[in-house]
């Protein structure tokens, strides 16, 4: 743990955990705003179960008076909702964890090591009205133990839980006063001092992805549920009437992609959002975009697998699945965010790139970038490129047309005079089914010389630092990368960060070329990115760092495998 | 406007064997388009695959010629995206009602304002000649070589039981009385299918064109088609075929009048940019 010049504490990690059920939620939610008001900087994660009761989650809040964006292992403070929270968090607790739970729990944990602050969530609870305050009686807790001062929190309260003179939320600020004053007398010793926090915008994964696709003009998103995707389709179906959207839930995945495609027939600029099995019932789809060369957004929210795997947890097992699914060969993009920003950024990017280029555009995320939340200062709308790329369908419009482009000019139905016809066969020029097996070959270069163009439209890499041993990290890692090379304390150190990861920039071989180590880090078990540079550029990592439990990497145990790591270069 | 649709063969390379029941149903169609006055431009064929699902490139039309099964899913959201539009989903048995099976029952359920045109033969054609979702128990062919045991799926009595709002059957052997149906679904507001009874004269010689004609009948002026269990009765209840508008209901609101998108705004939707001022405003309410 870093210590700060005026003794108090960098950052804290505190955790809940509990059954689902429990309320965890609602805790993350009020701590968040609580934190955000009074100034601090706060970064949540969450782990869970595929389950609806019960099982035991856990919703990690980092807290620091400087920004913090990524997870880490060490666990400072642990409010535990019920007895088997404290064992479900048992491989995280050291003697540093202040374990607060109530006084029963404790007791049949007597040999856990960790500093112990028994408080009688549920009794405390009861006073105040009912017994399903108990989770803002722990909210109440870590904002004592935090140092949030009291009087700033109260207002907070009210707004959060709705009419100031309802029994809920006299209920709910008893029970939080009341842990707030066991929070305070547990001295601690991990108070957080304010910083610039305040006016900052605080965002999950999915807020930024949702929000993207509105810059990008998204105005249909077909789907059906699948974790850690849906919060996507939730997003918008929450703001449809506000902006115009037509949102729909498919019968599966299949139909989902055609009706995505179908919406972008007729120019409405469409979406959908799933996980990998999802997209593997796609797949014919993905193929029939890359034919009908009529754009389409796919956004990929991976979580591991194979088959069902698990659900709800993490994972980068699916780049390879984006790289190659649909039979065929046919131009394609993939582009995965990094940060809260990326990921608004590039899904309206990804609307603008589809149109232009007429292709799959793939936005690959996963369950870590979906349910982080952290503040960030503004979204780049300004940035946005809103550019359109729609021909008007004259007399004698050629959807495929061989004269212009590649791409062909792309009409939609009712723009003029002129018919738009499509044809997953191969097709002339006005889209007919034909075996002019010479017009088939002049078909297939257009349709890849659209790569030329692609590849004036791609992404450079973000190198951070000056070292000559390069850490590489694609989509979501890039924060906990960032965070862990510093804390290797290591000047010889530069991360290399990819949110572009097909087609690559040349930008990444250059700069990996003059390196004197690369080091992967993935979120799956055979290094796929690793595999894809190797393609790309012939460039073979030295060495790879693999996390494919199920976990996000975390700043501080990545920092440990990077210095093990090291040794061997 | 461009009101003429192709009307003769020449300069098309058919696909479709001589005295296919799928050249009745072409001039139909033809016929059903002319008496609507709808301009090819704003009409929107949308097929799978299958001999059946050629028919957009053999009429003047635009079209989205998809995948195996798919064509209702693309044909529900070019309806909902742009109600300018006419749109007509076309495609075979097998296509419709098997590999597109699940998509034929929730298009029921959404009632997009389209027109489904089923040819079933009975067979599978472009395959050459294996079962169809709607072959008959004991019908033979190389895959079913001991004859069919699956019974048969029978569109027209799940289409009534899912309460389409537009439910009717003709005959490829009978132009007028198809071109006559083909008009009445088309003007119909909402989901409108017709199953098109189909002889298929290279891989059915069991249900020809007399067949068809020997096993079926027109329902009479007796039936009303807004009598649901009526409707049910005559689909499932008949030893022959019904001919005819068999069900429709003209109380269901349609997918597309649900959209919050066309409340206030008939445009469509290609036409409207992102609202980056209300995305400005939405952005700042995640102020804490």
């Amino acid at each position: 743990m870093k210590e700060m010049g005026n003794g108090g504490r960098a950052d804290v990690n505190l955790v809940v955990s509990g059954a689902a059920g429990q309320g965890i939620k609602t805790v993350e939610k009020l701590l968040g705003k609580l934190l955000g008001r009074t100034g601090r900087f706060v970064f949540s994660t969450k782990e869970y179960m595929s389950r609806v009761r019960g099982g035991s989650n856990s919703t990690d809040l980092r807290v620091s008076a400087e920004a913090v964006d990524c997870p880490v292992e060490r666990v400072d403070l642990l409010l535990a909702l019920d007895g088997p929270a404290i064992g479900h968090m048992e491989r995280r607790i050291t003697e540093e964890t202040l374990v607060v739970a109530s006084p029963g729990d404790l007791e049949d944990r007597v040999g856990i090591r960790a500093r112990k602050a028994p408080v009688d969530l549920e009794g405390l609870a009861e006073e105040a009205g009912r017994k399903v305050y108990s989770n803002t009686v722990a909210a109440g807790v870590a904002a004592g133990v935090l140092g949030l001062p009291l009087e700033e929190c109260l207002p907070v309260l009210e707004g959060f839980f709705g009419d100031p003179d309802s029994e809920d939320v006299k209920g709910n600020t008893k029970a939080f006063k009341a842990g707030f004053e066991k929070g305070g007398d547990l001295d601690a010793g991990l108070e957080i001092e304010p910083g610039e926090a305040a006016g900052m915008l605080l965002m999950s994964g999915g807020d930024a992805v949702g929000m993207g696709a509105l810059a990008g003009g998204v105005r249909f998103i077909c789907s059906y549920p699948m974790s850690p995707s849906t919060a996507v389709l939730v997003f918008l179906a929450r703001h449809a009437r506000r902006f115009g959207i037509v949102v729909e839930q498919a019968e599966d995945e299949i139909s989902a992609v055609n009706m995505g495609l179908g919406a972008w027939y007729t120019g409405a600029r469409a979406m959908v959002t799933t996980s990998g099995g999802g997209l593997s019932l796609m797949a014919e789809g993905v193929s029939l975009c890359g034919m009908l060369e009529t754009p389409m957004v796919f956004h990929v929210a991976q979580r591991p697998g194979p088959a069902t795997g698990l659900p709800t947890r993490t994972g980068q097992e699916d780049l390879e699945l984006v790289l190659h699914a649909g039979h065929g060969e046919f131009p394609r993009i993939v582009l995965a965010p990094g940060t809260l920003e990326q990921a608004f950024a590039l899904t309206a990017r990804a609307f603008m790139l589809a149109e232009k280029h007429q292709v799959p555009v793939f936005l690959l995320t996963d369950q870590n970038l979906m349910d982080t939340f952290y503040q960030v200062r503004e979204l780049p709308l300004d940035d946005v490129d809103t550019t359109r790329f729609l021909a008007e369908a004259g007399e004698d419009y050629r959807r495929y047309s061989l004269d212009e482009g590649p791409p062909s000019p792309m009409a939609v139905p009712g723009s003029g005079t002129g018919l738009v016809c499509l044809d997953s066969d191969e097709h002339d020029e006005e889209g007919h089914i034909t075996e002019d097996l010479d017009l088939r070959v002049r078909m297939v270069d257009k349709r890849l010389g659209k790569m030329e163009g692609i590849a004036e439209d791609v992404l450079e890499p973000e190198l951070c630092g000056e070292g000559s041993i390069i850490v590489v990290s694609w989509g979501s890692t890039r924060n906990a990368c960032l965070e862990a090379a510093a804390l290797t304390g290591r000047d010889d150190l530069a991360v290399l960060h990819v949110c572009q990861p097909y087609p690559l920039s040349r930008k990444v071989g250059e700069i990996l070329e003059g390196a004197d180590a690369v080091i992967t880090v993935e979120g799956n078990a055979t290094g796929q990115f690793g595999r894809l540079l190797r393609d790309l550029t012939g460039i073979t990592p030295d060495a790879e760092i693999l996390r494919y439990d199920g976990l996000p990497f975390r700043a501080d145990t990545l920092a440990e495998q990077l210095s093990s790591q090291l040794e061997g270069i | 406007m461009t009101m003429a649709y192709r009307h003769g063969t020449e300069g098309l390379d058919m696909a479709w064997c001589p005295g296919c029941g799928n050249f009745g149903i072409r001039n139909a169609l033809l016929k059903a388009l002319e008496d609507l006055e709808i301009p090819a431009e704003e009409l929107v064929v949308v097929s799978g695959i299958g001999q059946a699902a050629k028919m957009p490139h053999y009429i003047k039309c635009s079209c989205f010629n998809g995948l195996h099964g798919r064509a209702l899913p693309p044909a529900t959201a070019i309806a909902v995206c742009n109600r300018d539009l006419t749109v007509i989903a076309e495609g075979g048995d097998g296509d419709m009602y098997g590999e597109g099976g699940n998509h034929f029952i929730h298009c029921v359920r959404r009632n997009p304002d389209i027109t489904h045109l089923v040819h079933d033969n009975m067979v599978y054609g472009l395959t050459k000649g294996q079962a169809s979702p709607t072959s008959m128990i004991g019908f033979e062919t190389p895959v079913q070589p001991e004859g069919v045991i699956l019974r048969p799926f029978d569109p027209v009595a799940v289409a009534v039981a899912l309460d389409a709002s537009f439910v009717a059957r003709s005959f490829a052997g009978d132009p007028d009385h198809l071109s006559g149906i083909i008009v009445e679904a088309v003007k119909h507001r909402g989901y409108a299918l017709v199953d098109i009874l189909q002889p298929c004269v290279s891989f059915n010689r069991v249900n020809d064109y007399d067949w068809f004609r020997e096993n079926s009948f027109e329902v009479g002026d007796d039936h009303d088609p807004t009598n649901r269990e009526a409707a049910f009765s005559l689909a499932v209840g008949s030893e022959k075929l019904a001919l005819g508008v068999i069900y429709r209901n003209e109380d269901r609101k349609t997918f597309e009048e649900q959209q919050p998108v066309w409340e206030e705004d008939g445009t469509p939707l290609f036409r409207r940019g992102p609202d980056l001022e209300e995305l400005r405003r939405l952005a700042g309410e995640y102020e804490v």
